[in-house]
């Protein structure tokens, strides 16, 4: 009897010790990130201006965008975790030049938007889990009914100079033997321009891309994104400082819960199967199987295979 | 500041495929030096016409050159680079628009008109004021010689102003060479260029523009040891 009461003593103990700890209101036993959002009362977003969906800026010049929505649900987690009764959200543009040092020296605590999770940059940064999945993909008009790879065997087909995907579309070239004539485009655009103008039968980029292009055009219902991918899906993240578990805990945690929740899809269907700001196009992008199931199983995996 | 210094990422293959970061970035140093000489023989070229058109007795000479100068001195660097490569195809008749925007290597030979365009009319003050520099009696006393005014330009007046803006020039130059980095906007893979894509891939953002400003330095420096050596070999024995 007295060994029971003992350790039920402990357990409880135990159990009113390590909530009370984990969520230290005096500041004392914070560190890294989570303690400079304490003492400040704010956390400062990194924003692009113009990565559709993800995080750019609307008609006032306001961010928006789906990963800056995420952030911000990030930032309510942090402000519940902390136990403060106000929490201001501080904004700084970032650029793909910027975002790495921005987060290095403190300057940011978040950074939303389309950055690839992968090994490389681990080094460098840490990601939470991934919030949108990408892979190459190729559109094609409508009415040529291309859809697979196979498809695009004796075709002209365009890719923009210097990507990785004109490097993936080569290599498919050779090892599946398509004779396919590939032409280097300097830019998205043109690429573009050259499938809408028929000099080309097919232009291959990342499909999220491939996606704002059509919904751009002209005539966006004249256009196809072919359903068989040409790569491993890539990972998108929002980026953390490295090194700075407690934070990163408290960041997974709001996103996995946000991910797995209905809200998660619900997210997703706005900004990319619906009308969005400024002009109201439509990426007409449903979730793939593969995006389905990162938002089941949130993971912050940089491993392609992992996906 | 939370970052993870790797100085060794230079030797690493880059994604690209095809050799280490320090050739992608050699490579970028490559088209930056070719540019800006391709960029300079027109610049110094066109700049002395233009230059010397502002000294010419003619009234129309003087408000064409002025205009020159004026209209690509205004104009930001930056914008200039975009109306070469997305406007005047555009404007030209629609198969040699077509045989522009498709033409291999088209950035290289837009950044070269662009900078040489845009750096001419810089020279050209630089010209004009050498040649407003010189004693008024210079000319007249070739001109007094029966020196045609063709040929008094050619053998009195230019030779002294241009050792008179050497130093300046200089300047020009290095300005120019600087100016390159402008190009990466329409896809010429200079040396910044390859610095961000390579901060892009690696993440290492301070050890690819540490890089890519000591290589600029030391071109620099190169630069300026060349013009030294210039100004001495053509100073005029006696001369100031």
């Amino acid at each position: 009897m007295r060994l029971k009461a003992a350790l039920l003593l402990t357990a409880l103990a135990a159990a009113a010790c390590s909530p009370a700890h984990a969520q230290d209101l005096t500041g004392k036993d914070l560190t890294g990130t989570l303690k400079k959002v304490r003492e400040a009362r704010a956390i400062t977003i990194g924003h692009r201006d113009a990565s559709v969906p993800f995080s750019y800026l609307d008609g006032n010049q306001k961010p928006v965008g789906y990963a800056y929505e995420i952030c911000l649900k990030v930032a309510e987690a942090v402000k519940a975790h902390l136990k403060l009764d106000t929490l201001e959200v501080r904004l700084n543009p970032v650029t793909s030049a910027t975002r790495i040092p921005l987060i290095a020296n403190g300057t940011i605590d978040l950074e939303c938007g389309s950055t690839t999770n992968n090994a490389d940059r681990q080094r460098q940064a840490a990601f939470t889990n991934t919030h949108f999945l990408t892979a190459t993909r190729f559109v094609a008009k409508r009415e040529k009914g291309l859809d697979k790879t196979d498809h695009l065997k004796g075709r002209t087909v365009v890719s923009t100079s210097g990507t990785t995907n004109i490097r993936q579309i080569n290599e498919i070239n050779t090892a599946r033997g398509l004779g396919m004539r590939i032409l280097p485009a300097k830019d998205h655009a043109e690429a573009f321009l050259m499938v809408e103008t028929g000099r080309a039968d097919a232009f291959v980029m990342d499909d999220v891309l491939l996606a704002a292009l059509v919904a751009g055009s002209k005539t966006p219902d004249a256009y196809a994104i072919s359903s068989e991918a040409q790569s491993r899906p890539e990972p998108y993240g929002i980026m953390l400082r490295k090194d700075d578990p407690a934070f990163k805990a408290v960041v997974d945690a709001a996103t996995a819960a946000l991910y797995k929740s209905p809200e998660g899809t619900a997210l997703y269907e706005k900004w990319f199967t619906q009308a969005i700001p400024p002009r109201g196009i439509n990426l007409k992008l449903p979730m793939s199987e593969a995006m389905r199931k990162v938002l089941a199983n949130p993971s912050d995996s940089p491993d392609p295979a992992a996906y | 500041m939370n970052y993870t210094w790797n100085w060794g990422i230079f030797l690493e293959p880059s994604p690209e495929g095809a050799g280490s970061y320090a050739d992608m970035l050699l490579s970028g140093l490559a088209w930056t030096v070719v540019t800006a000489l391709c960029s300079w023989a027109i610049a110094f070229t066109l700049g002395s016409v233009v230059g010397v058109m502002r000294t010419l007795p003619s009234r129309t000479a003087n408000a064409i050159g002025a205009a020159y100068v004026e209209g690509f001195r205004n104009v930001p660097l930056l914008v200039q680079m975009f109306l070469w490569y997305f406007v005047l195809p555009e404007l030209l008749p629609a198969r040699l628009g077509a045989a522009v925007k498709q033409m291999p290597d088209a950035p290289f030979y837009t950044a070269v008109l662009c900078l040489g365009f845009f750096t001419a009319a810089r020279v050209a003050e630089q010209v004009r004021a050498g040649i407003r520099a010189l004693p008024r009696g210079q000319a007249q006393a070739g001109l007094a010689l029966g020196l045609t005014w063709a040929q008094t330009y050619r053998a009195v007046l230019l030779p002294n102003a241009y050792r008179i803006i050497l130093p300046p020039l200089t300047s020009e130059f290095l300005n120019n060479l600087k100016n390159t980095s402008v190009a990466l906007t329409i896809g010429l893979l200079e040396l910044t260029a390859r610095a961000r894509s390579m901060q892009e891939f690696s993440f290492q953002v301070f050890e690819a523009f540490t890089a890519a400003t000591l290589l600029y330095v030391a071109l620099n420096l190169v630069v300026i040891a060349g013009a030294t050596l210039l100004e001495r070999r053509v100073a005029v024995p006696g001369g100031r």
